[in-house]
């Protein structure tokens, strides 16, 4: 491959969680750059556009992964965003971005449950880089 | 103000009209409710005109005559039951129809009145059912609101144990599928993650046993003098391992006995969750300072580190449930974030009282303030 290999931005805040993320990412041929936090994720984003951006819900806010993915998507509307949460299947509360009131305020492309294996991560971002 | 909805039943207009005039100004205040009671009044002649009214309008409060043309008085309450529907029923009867008021009472009314009655006692029975409806309606809420909370708690905890096991299964595939090579000492680091982790887990385990034990069992305490110098030495003997490794040193400023009474498990939780604190986030070649002495209400204890210390925001998040204080210099240090909440918990037993004092990398002071509780009052209780 001569290709260029495309970068992605992992936010999460469990780190063991952000190393495997990033190892199997790197095994799919990405390149990855990693942030622990929605705040060293918005330090990173000042210098950085990445390809794609994988982000967790839940940080030092509750929502942070909301915060983050509304910030890049101001920043370019064409990055697509995966947001991954656990929320969905523990409390009950869902999250549907297809329907058009909530993908309004959402502006993620896609919303999956932490549960998922990589390889569907994997398929998710490819889906949305047109890979 | 409030209203409630009250619906009067009966086939003689004149009745109707009395009950109507009686009520229609009719204002009170409860105690310990901020509003004023009023009524919205609605009336029926029949008792299929009843039905529909309960069906459509939901009144809160029933003034249901015995005898009505169509349906008896007591099929509607029949018919209140078995549907379910939420309202207070107050059976009016003829004079001297007992059992048709007891009947009534077995059937789900909440009162009866005596026909012929003045404004007087129908005032008086309205407003008894009014403070039973308002009295409920607080009992649910409280019920509502705790069930809440237990929900938030319960899912909160549920991911907290779920992400240390997300992690070390993320840790278990890789080895399995070899991601890294054939040698094992690639995998060394993985190995070690996946313990601590496992660790945390243990730890949390142990910390919510300790918090659903204080939360059920208040009752099951052992009230007595507690030498809280002597609590302080065993929970440094606790920690003395961790500390030795990364050459913390710990001192203690006490006399020989400072006693309270107490529940010496309590007093232990308390202990050693500061004493850990202060040993997890030092750093190394730190030092912790110990200081206990009496107070004339009870006893007033110091610790001290020279970790890492916090901001005034994270100082105000510290004692919530699961709170953690995330950030660069806590990232390798696990904790469940239960264990300052457990003290809040606990202090609050003992009437006592915590303060932290601390400036970003120089360290942390909290100060704990516990009175005692007399013994013989609570011997008395038990």
């Amino acid at each position: 491959m001569n290709e260029i290999k495309k970068s992605l931005l992992v936010v999460d805040d469990d780190l063991d969680i952000l190393e495997q993320t990033k190892l199997h990412l790197e095994a799919a041929g990405y390149n990855i750059t990693t942030a622990e936090s929605q705040k060293e994720a918005e330090e990173i984003l000042k210098t950085f556009t990445p390809d794609l951006a994988v982000l967790d819900l839940m940080m030092e806010n509750q929502d942070s992964g909301f915060i983050l993915s509304y910030k890049i998507k101001k920043m370019n509307p064409a990055i697509p965003i995966i947001i991954v949460t656990a929320v969905t299947s523990q409390t009950g509360i869902a999250f549907d971005i297809t329907t058009r009131q909530e993908s309004s305020w959402i502006k993620a492309d896609a919303i999956i449950e932490k549960e998922i294996r990589y390889e569907q991560l994997i398929g998710e971002i490819k889906r949305l880089l047109k890979e | 103000m409030s209203e409630l909805k009250l619906l009067v039943v009966d086939d003689e207009p004149g009745m109707r009209l009395g009950v109507e005039r009686t009520l229609r100004h009719y204002r009170f205040k409860l105690p310990n409710f901020e509003d004023e009671v009023t009524f919205n009044i609605s009336m029926a002649e029949t008792g299929s005109q009843a039905l529909d009214i309960l069906e459509k309008d939901k009144p809160d409060i029933l003034v249901l005559d015995h005898k009505l043309p169509d349906i008896q008085g007591l099929d509607i309450l029949l018919h209140i039951t078995q549907k379910k529907i939420e309202i207070l029923t107050i059976m009016v009867t003829a004079y001297a129809s007992l059992e048709v008021a007891i009947s009534a009472t077995k059937n789900g009314a909440y009162d009866f009145l005596a026909k012929p009655f003045t404004p007087d006692e129908l005032r008086n029975t309205i407003q008894k059912a009014a403070k039973h409806i308002y009295l409920q309606r607080q009992a649910q809420k409280l019920a509502e609101e705790r069930k809440q909370v237990r929900f938030q708690f319960i899912s909160v905890l549920a991911h907290e144990l779920k992400s240390p096991i997300a992690a070390v299964e993320g840790y278990l595939r890789i080895i399995e599928k070899h991601m890294l090579g054939e040698s094992i000492d690639k995998y060394d680091n993985m190995l070690k993650r996946s313990l601590k982790r496992l660790n945390g887990m243990q730890k949390m385990i142990l910390d919510i046993l300790d918090l659903t034990r204080i939360e059920s069992g208040k009752k099951n305490r052992e009230l007595t003098e507690v030498n809280v110098v002597e609590v302080a030495g065993e929970s440094i003997d606790g920690v003395t391992q961790d500390a030795r490794e990364r050459g913390i040193q710990i001192s203690v400023d006490a006399p020989d006995m400072v006693p309270i009474n107490a529940d010496r498990g309590e007093i232990e939780i308390i202990m050693n969750n500061f004493m850990t604190n202060a040993v997890k986030y030092n750093k190394d070649n730190g030092k912790v300072d110990v200081k206990i002495h009496t107070d004339p209400q009870g006893v007033v204890f110091s610790v001290s580190d020279t970790g890492i210390g916090m901001s005034d925001e994270d100082q105000k998040r510290l004692f919530g449930e699961f709170v953690r204080i995330k950030n660069d210099k806590t990232k390798e240090i696990l904790g469940s974030g239960l264990g300052l909440s457990i003290v809040k918990k606990l202090l609050s037993f003992y009437d006592g009282s915590v303060t932290v004092n601390s400036v970003p990398d120089q360290g942390t002071t909290f100060t704990i303030r516990l009175k005692n509780i007399p013994l013989e009052k609570t011997d008395a209780a038990g």
